[in-house]
């Protein structure tokens, strides 16, 4: 070997060198990450839905697909409204303040406007699509009416909040959604974006 | 060095030999017309996105063209973009033709072909010179014939436009010693709402949209391009510096 | 330094003690990249090995990202392509990666070729070596061709149509065989899929194997160099060859510096002229694949043309066209025996006389000229060309064992001549 090696200019070098290569590394692996994004046709195929409830009955539920998940709508009766203030003390959120839903939707009714209830229909401990049980004491004595997960036992009321002692531990998420012209709902987008 | 001489000779004789082949050929004989369009051009592409819906995607389809990658990358704002699109249309959608594709077959002998890639298939100049060269012929069915491509199957949608041009006919004796009337040049016949300077503006400014749609990255892909090739240097020359020093060592 | 004790894997501490107790992972590193002795006096023509690994490495990871996207069905085939080059993010990348890596695969691999063919690395003891390497050649002709369809565009489509036709040609079984390639009447979707896991799972493994053990080949006989001296024969007092230089760091560097001006080159392509004017991605293949209409000009990939224009320059007699077949399997099989024709006393064109070099020149615009027929159609002179030059490819090969033994020689250096600068 020389001599006179430089080691200080050898290092620097191998320094510079591999620094670039790293950053060029990077910058190469990163369109690659990048492609596992959502595609313009993913995009497209989970754009907003449009439901129409203006022939729901009271007291009904309907399910339509968005984004490959289930969503429901239900129409509350005036008892369903009112019962709900009646269990807080059995609930583990219920002010949803552990839990996903727009802003509009934090309050008891989890909804915008209280009658309609509109909800993604995927438990939040596993991800089944729970059963809706509207009538009072159809799952258990007590039962004050709500949707109960035959996976593996969770229970939520009729705003989707999670009772105690259940393996789910957050409400159901509230999807973003608006109201538009003449009794439609549109899901997956919110306010302006919704027109 | 002689061996670096040897290699970059024999490099430059391949790139030669093979680069002849880089030119689209024109199967159909005529000489192509030079589209002269720029992609670069914002306000042609947004012209001819006009042009295209209006006069092309009646028939001719661009499925895998979205509404709203055109809308972003031509700056056209969402908003507007409804003034382009056909109602009942939503701005993810893929541009599809208005014509039900086995009607085309029925009306037209053939299915308009998806327009989404013709740039690439064809190349502009081609469908440049198709657009500029449509003329009067009777014995057409639709009353008019294509230097592009005779015996076209597509009416002269912009006749409207361009007029109708005439042919003017020359004999011409082909290999097998027959003479046969050919077309000399196109010359201008009923006129249409367009100059002729504007009608070319026109198509060029529908052959720039439709060049575009054939890869709608391809402005960015060159732009990014030059940021690469910039890193490599960097690299390169870091790379160069870090050989020469280690190589030092070699006697 | 640890290479002057290498038995010291069981005193060594830590992880890499725990490690090289149980897997010989410096001693694989010794062998092959920190003592690996290459000789000094390597030239531009010995980047090529080093980038064919490059680029087979890119074409694995592009292929495995295009193969999340793609769907190896007639009906979605195409579509499916440019949903990669629009909708998905960065897809247009990805698959101009891939395909002018194909390309870029050729090119580096045919001046790999050429430089073996130059320096005489196929001679003994370096046959084995060589046939792997052909072996190498013959598995990325076949990637190559399968990989073609998977566009299914009109080019892919007709390209697979005529190439496995010429499977047809063998007598009384042929026909037979091609309905067994195809697995149907015409190249279907049903071909389509199993072209498609040839391509994305079989072949590469072959492909990886085989580099694997064409280096471990090359590893085992040490590398030639433009001296075609054995550097073995020359070693010091510590028993490395006086003319040999580790691997590492000498030739990681330089390979680093080539890598960067063929990532110069290659991005050029990628990022300004994809579809390498024309040849990388040809123009009909832009049209999807229509079983009622031939492309007018129909032509292989340029990579595969030298062979296909000694196919087409071969006439039918006796009633059969299988002699176009066997020439063009021919032109590659002589190829291969290449370490066995060549009868020079002498390695390295350096030290052999002036009928080897013409000889060798006039070979390599043999097939540059046979490569650019192969894109020609079949009319006016090219046929007459083309069965000139593939007499003239034949003549190469089968009258080397005379030639190369008529040749003069100069006397081979005892060293290999280095000047360091």
């Amino acid at each position: 070997m020389s001599e006179h090696v430089d080691l200080g200019r050898r290092k620097l070098l191998t320094a510079a060198t591999a620094a670039t290569g790293a950053i060029g590394a990077g910058l190469a692996v990163s369109p690659f990450l990048a492609s596992w994004k959502p595609s313009a046709r993913a995009k497209a195929l989970g754009a907003p839905v449009e439901i129409d409830i203006s022939r729901m009955d009271a007291g009904s539920m309907i399910k339509v697909e968005w984004r490959g998940k289930p969503v429901w709508v239900v129409r509350r009766t005036p008892e369903m409204l009112s019962g709900l203030g009646t269990h807080d003390p059995l609930l583990l959120d219920p002010a949803s303040d552990g839990s996903k839903q727009p802003e509009f939707a934090k309050n008891p009714a989890r909804a915008q406007k209280p009658e309609y209830f509109v909800v993604l229909g995927v438990c939040t401990h596993l991800g089944c699509s729970p059963l809706s049980k509207f009538a009072v004491g159809e799952v258990e004595a007590g039962w004050p009416g709500g949707f109960y997960c035959p996976c593996h036992g969770s229970k939520f009321d009729l705003s989707g909040r999670v009772f105690k002692g259940v393996p789910a531990p957050k409400n159901l998420e509230v999807p973003p959604y608006a109201f538009v012209g003449d009794g439609k709902i549109v899901v997956g987008a919110e306010g302006a974006q919704a027109a | 060095m002689l061996t670096k001489k040897t290699f970059l000779a024999a490099f430059a004789a391949g790139l030669m030999v093979f680069g002849a082949q880089g030119a689209l050929a024109n199967t159909e004989g005529v000489e192509l017309m030079d589209a002269g369009n720029d992609i670069y051009n914002q306000p042609s592409l947004q012209r001819g996105a006009r042009n295209f819906v209006n006069y092309c995607l009646g028939c001719h389809s661009a499925k895998y063209v979205r509404w709203n990658r055109v809308a972003a990358d031509l700056g056209i704002p969402e908003g507007d973009l409804k003034l382009l699109q056909f109602t009942g249309t939503a701005p993810f959608d893929t541009m599809q033709s208005g014509m039900p594709a086995d009607a085309a077959k029925r009306w037209f002998g053939n299915a308009p072909p998806d327009m989404s890639l013709l740039a690439r298939a064809r190349g502009t100049d081609y469908i440049y010179t198709f657009l500029m060269t449509f003329y009067a012929d009777d014995s057409r069915p639709h009353g008019v014939n294509n230097l592009a491509l005779p015996g076209t199957a597509m009416p002269h949608v912009l006749s409207g436009l361009q007029g109708v041009q005439k042919a003017v006919m020359k004999s011409h004796t082909g290999e097998d010693g027959k003479a046969v009337s050919v077309v000399e040049k196109l010359e201008a016949g009923d006129a249409g709402t367009l100059k002729p300077e504007e009608y070319a503006s026109f198509v060029r400014d529908t052959v720039n949209f439709i060049e575009y749609i054939g890869e709608p990255i391809q402005t960015k892909r060159r732009d990014l391009g030059v940021w690469v090739i910039l890193f490599l240097l960097v690299f390169t020359g870091f790379a160069y510096l870090l050989k020469k020093e280690y190589w030092k060592d070699v006697k | 330094m640890a290479s002057t004790e290498p038995n010291n894997a069981a005193q060594q501490g830590g992880l890499s003690g725990w490690i090289n107790a149980r897997f010989p992972l410096d001693k694989m590193l010794r062998e092959h990249v920190t003592e690996y002795y290459a000789p000094k006096n390597f030239n531009v023509w010995y980047y090529f090995g080093a980038l064919s690994l490059f680029v087979l490495v890119l074409q694995l990871v592009t292929g495995i990202f295009l193969t999340m996207n793609y769907k190896p069905s007639a009906t979605e085939a195409f579509g499916a392509v440019e949903y990669i080059m629009r909708d998905v993010e960065w897809g247009w990348l990805i698959r101009y990666l891939h395909s002018t890596g194909a390309s870029a695969f050729f090119i580096v691999v045919y001046l790999h070729m050429f430089r073996a063919l130059m320096y005489g690395s196929y001679k003994a003891p370096r046959e084995l070596l060589w046939l792997l390497g052909m072996g190498i050649y013959l598995a990325l002709m076949a990637e190559a061709f399968m990989g073609y369809l998977l566009p299914w565009g009109n080019m892919s489509f007709w390209g697979a149509q005529v190439i496995v036709s010429l499977f047809g040609t063998i007598p009384v079984v042929g026909d037979g065989l091609v309905e067994w390639i195809r697995g149907d009447y015409y190249i279907s979707d049903i071909t389509l899929n199993r072209f498609f896991a040839l391509h994305v799972v079989a072949l590469p493994f072959v492909l990886v194997g085989l580099v694997v053990a064409h280096i471990l080949a090359l590893h085992e006989v040490g590398s030639n160099n433009p001296d075609g001296v054995e550097i073995k024969k020359t070693k010091g007092a510590d028993g490395k060859p006086l003319d040999g230089i580790p691997f590492h760091p000498y030739y990681t560097v330089k390979d680093t510096f080539g890598l960067g001006v063929f990532l110069l080159v290659f991005c050029g392509i990628v990022f300004f002229k994809p579809d390498g004017w024309g040849l990388f991605l040809e123009a009909p293949n832009f049209e999807p694949a229509n079983p009622m209409q031939t492309p007018p000009h129909i032509a292989p990939v340029w990579y595969f043309t030298p062979f296909y224009a000694i196919l087409r320059a071969v006439p039918s007699f006796l009633g059969t066209q299988i002699w176009g077949v066997l020439a063009m399997f021919g032109a590659i099989v002589l190829l291969a025996l290449l370490p066995w024709l060549d009868k020079s006393p002498v390695k390295s064109m350096r030290y052999r006389g002036p009928i080897s070099k013409i000889a060798l020149g006039i070979f390599v615009i043999t097939f540059v000229m046979l490569g650019y027929l192969g894109l020609k159609p079949s009319t006016g002179i090219y046929p007459m060309l083309a069965r000139v030059f593939t007499a003239i490819y034949f003549a190469y090969f089968l009258l080397m064992p005379w030639w190369s033994r008529m040749d003069s020689t100069k006397p081979v250096p005892e060293r290999v001549t280095y000047d360091a600068h």
